[in-house]
């Protein structure tokens, strides 16, 4: 039976980037259905009763939701072609333990671009600090999971279209906070699959007036 | 190399008790050691989760593994010749992961809110906990457990909270049942399990420790 891969998303999303990228690394022909967030889809409602939420991925009609759920389904079930996950368990338990820790960034930046004029600063100093960890953790190695490319910089790579945004907005330079970040990055987006699922950063910049005003009516 | 396993835990913990029942479903041979979470953490737990300082960390041979979901899954892998915890269909595995994700993300936060909160923000909490545990009782379905036949992961991952269950309701001054009976009924069968029943503790104790946490944090 031919696969059928769906995956709902939208651009912007720096968790719907880790499938796109996920996808993209196992060579998996799918379609990209664009949703709108203040207007949603009947099949995104459908496939994701619970959370209402992108990304949601659709293989051969079955849900899978959660960004790093689905990047650790697609290496198991496509797991021929550029192995996400390394096969040690204990590098395995590492690396969840960092794209958990990733996530725990997000209520942070939400505060930082969303949040209550005079909390950006906090925002910002939080953000930087989980960054510098990170950077700590990459150490001088090429990727995260050293020579290959995998599962915590796919984790990662999907802030990076927001950088821009999060340095305009927080008032704070990236680039010097933590330069070795910086150089990763610019590594990860020569890699076709991520510079083919990187939203764009200056359109990500401009829509954000856009979503504050929408986040103060909503 | 003989195995060396220490547990870093604190007995009221939902989560360590998760690594504590997977840890004894495969019978591995465990150190446990006590945290004094409220006044003194010890050096081993800064310098084995020194990014958390939190419990449980699971050290095995010397390397640490921290998150419960995640030290449950290493000890799935590392042991895999017992008692198998996740399913091996890929799916199966997905969904399970999404439901104990969905557990970490809304139940112990209105969990805690049901001791913690007063007023409207007590009484959305209830409603809200009230859903949640009906969500989860809408995935068990008529199944014995979560995992259909025989115990597993997202057994473990949930039943930890069973023994906060009483305490909630008592400081919330609400009853979960009769909208939660599927599920207390489940609660019950798990707690038949020696893993369990030696890995959760009384119920009272928790009420206790509420009480001793309310007084720290100046909640009244």
């Amino acid at each position: 039976m031919v696969d059928e891969v769906i995956l709902l998303d939208y651009w912007p999303s720096m968790f719907g980037v880790r499938t796109r990228i996920a996808l993209e690394e196992k060579n998996i022909k799918f379609d990209y259905i664009e949703q709108d967030l203040c207007n949603k889809s009947a099949l995104l409602l459908e496939m994701n009763p619970v959370h209402k939420k992108i990304p949601v991925l659709i293989h051969n009609g079955k849900p899978v939701c959660e960004s790093l759920i689905q990047v650790e389904y697609i290496d198991e079930t496509w797991p021929r072609e550029n192995p996400i996950l390394p096969s040690d368990p204990y590098q395995r338990a590492q690396a969840r333990f960092w794209g958990n820790f990733i996530d725990k960034m997000l209520p942070g930046l939400g505060k930082l671009m969303w949040g209550v004029k005079g909390e950006e600063q906090e925002a910002g100093k939080e953000f930087v600090e989980m960054l510098k960890m990170l950077e700590s953790e990459l150490g001088d190695r090429t990727y995260f999971g050293g020579e290959t490319f995998g599962y915590v910089d796919i984790a990662l790579i999907g802030f990076y279209g927001w950088f821009d945004a999060f340095e305009k907005y927080g008032n704070f330079s990236i680039e010097a906070e933590c330069p070795k970040i910086i150089a990763w990055a610019k590594r990860c987006v020569k890699r076709d699959s991520v510079a083919k699922s990187l939203p764009d950063s200056e359109k990500v910049t401009e829509l954000v007036p856009e979503l504050k005003k929408k986040k103060r009516v909503g | 190399m003989a195995e060396e396993v220490i547990l870093l835990n604190f007995w009221p913990s939902m989560f360590g008790m998760r690594t504590m029942i997977a840890l004894k479903e495969k019978k591995v041979k465990y150190e446990h050691r006590e945290e004094d979470l409220i006044n003194n953490k010890s050096a081993l737990l800064l310098e084995m989760n020194p990014i958390y300082k939190k419990i449980p960390v699971l050290i095995h041979n010397g390397k640490p593994v921290c998150e419960s979901v995640i030290q449950v899954q290493y000890i799935d892998e590392i042991w895999s010749d017992k008692n198998p915890l996740l399913p091996k269909d890929p799916y199966q595995r997905a969904q399970a992961l999404f439901w104990a994700d969905f557990i970490d993300k809304k139940l112990y936060v209105c969990g805690r809110k049901t001791w913690a909160t007063k007023g409207e923000e007590l009484e959305e909490a209830k409603k809200e906990f009230i859903d949640i545990l009906k969500t989860l009782q809408s995935e068990l379905g008529d199944k014995p457990y979560f995992g259909g036949n025989s115990f597993g992961f997202l057994d473990i991952v949930l039943i930890g909270f069973y023994s906060w269950f009483p305490a909630y309701q008592k400081f919330g001054n609400f009853s979960i049942e009769p909208e939660s009976s599927i599920l207390m009924d489940w609660g019950k069968r798990c707690m038949e399990r020696e893993s369990v029943a030696t890995s959760l503790p009384d119920p009272e104790r928790i009420g206790g420790f509420i009480l001793q946490l309310k007084k720290l944090y100046g909640i009244e």
